[in-house]
């Protein structure tokens, strides 16, 4: 077995043998390390996860995520977050504390189809996931292209640090806001910019596992700015 | 299976079996991982003249619900003929032999998969028996495993499924249709190569102590036979072009 930092690796496969932790996607079974899903194997700092390819989404704490409200209670909305899960947003989370179901009308302010934007508060998973709408660029979502990629590759399409998103935003003048279940929203005044930024997604999409993603994508980002 | 007589020469002087093969070959095995659109993962598999399409679908919620389990994910599997997969059309309402079959299925698959990770909610695996020609529960545990492992769901390992058996007094590898009617046992294997556990086995007809051990034995060579090409069809899909990239 090589020690390679990076290689592809399918169920059962081993990774790597030794004192290393496991993390993401691995377990243990007496000293090996074994991967349990398609993905690129990752070891450093004396621990191994695996980056995976393929699966849905798993809500997760403090995640983004992009919803569609699908119904709601008297007490709260229920927003498809394109997970096995659906999520909870609690009325009091836009009425405040003093909501009344008598008196407040959840329609008014969301309504069935509408989209929103989240933050998961609390994902134990023995209840469907909590979601929040009240800070920074949370909320409902107005307007833009709604797009829909893969949730394995979204860190792929954020890149290390958000510079995979921040080349693209740069180059098109687009905002770009990425759920972390695999849905995003691209507004743009400018539709060639809008055209761009759309053809860059669907080509991170295509190619995630791919090297030198980025000087590909920056290179269709030139191109067709000429 | 009591090895009835047939005109049928099932091992010739020369150790070549009525299809040609050798005693420790198996049939030519293909598969192509997510071939289906509308399914979560999915696999095609061409098992000599076996064919047989798996769609697996999940995590996703239960139905009904009060087969759901709070402390951990289900496993559902069903196995089905197509009318047409036989010579003479088969009923397509469930039998008892796919309802045997669904069920060990669904047992071989269990140790492998990790639903743990995802409480209250199920994952559906459909296997669709196109065309049979003997070892359809070996191929559709292979197929369903490359499905699950298309669709992302967590596995400890791939489960590789083959066959032994024994015709004309002869321990054989990988029995086909006319091996099984005509033959004098069927020992189907399902198993976990790299944990090098045994998920799946069955015993239909009579061996002795010596036969059954060469019978496990070979049996457990052609499983990871067919784990080598289950690799390469996963792969094929995710890993075909291009590197790896950092990061």
């Amino acid at each position: 077995m090589s020690n390679d930092k990076n290689r592809h690796v399918i169920p059962g496969e081993v990774i790597t043998t030794g004192s290393y932790r496991s993390e993401q996607n691995t377990f243990t079974e007496g000293d090996k390390i074994i991967s349990t899903v398609i993905g690129l194997s990752d070891v450093r700092d004396g621990s191994v996860r695996v980056i995976p390819l393929t699966g849905g989404y798993v809500p997760k704490d403090d995640d983004l995520v992009i919803g569609k409200v699908v119904s709601h209670s008297a007490m709260s909305w229920q927003v498809n977050i394109n997970s096995c899960y659906e999520g909870m947003l609690p009325a009091s989370d836009i009425f405040g504390r003093d909501f009344s179901s008598h008196s407040d009308d959840l329609t008014s302010k969301l309504d069935n189809g509408d989209l929103i934007a989240a933050r998961i508060v609390n994902a134990d998973k023995t209840r469907d996931p909590l979601l929040t709408i009240s800070g920074r660029e949370l909320g409902k979502i107005d307007s833009g292209e709604l797009m829909y990629i893969s949730p394995s590759k979204v860190p792929r399409l954020i890149g290390k640090r958000g510079s995979m998103i921040q080349m693209i935003e740069g180059a098109t003048n687009a905002n770009v806001t990425i759920g972390q279940n695999g849905l995003l929203v691209i507004a743009c005044d400018d539709s060639n910019g809008l055209i761009k930024a759309i053809n860059a997604v669907e080509l991170i999409e295509e190619q995630a596992h791919v090297a030198n993603l980025t000087d590909k994508v920056n290179e269709m980002l030139e191109s067709k700015s000429e | 299976m009591g090895g009835r007589d047939t005109d049928i020469v099932l091992l010739d002087e020369n150790g070549i079996r009525s299809d040609g093969r050798k005693v420790n070959e198996t049939r030519k095995v293909t598969i192509k991982a997510g071939v289906l659109k509308n399914a979560n993962g999915s696999a095609y598999i061409e098992f000599g003249d076996n064919k047989i399409l798996v769609g697996v679908y999940g995590p996703r919620d239960v139905h009904p619900k009060h087969m759901s389990d709070t402390s951990t994910g289900i496993l559902r599997c069903r196995y089905h003929m197509a009318p047409f997969s036989v010579g003479e059309r088969k009923n397509p309402a469930p039998s008892r032999r796919e309802i045997e079959i669904s069920k060990v299925i669904k047992e071989a698959l269990q140790p492998a998969v990790m639903l743990k990770e995802f409480p209250r909610t199920a994952v559906d695996v459909y296997m669709e028996v196109l065309q049979a020609d003997g070892g359809t529960r070996c191929a559709a545990l292979t197929g369903a495993s490359v499905a699950l492992a298309d669709a992302g769901i967590p596995m400890r390992d791939l489960v590789a499924g083959c066959a032994a058996g024994k015709a004309a007094d002869t321990v054989i590898l990988d029995v086909n249709n006319e091996e099984d009617q005509a033959g004098q046992a069927d020992l189907p294997i399902g198993y976990m190569p790299n944990l090098e556990k045994i998920t799946l086995l069955q015993l239909d007809g009579v061996l002795t102590p010596e036969e059954y051990k060469a019978c496990l034995e070979i049996g457990i060579d052609g499983c990871k036979q067919v784990y080598e090409i289950q690799k390469k069809a996963l792969q094929e899909k995710y890993f075909s072009t291009g590197d790896v990239k950092n990061g």
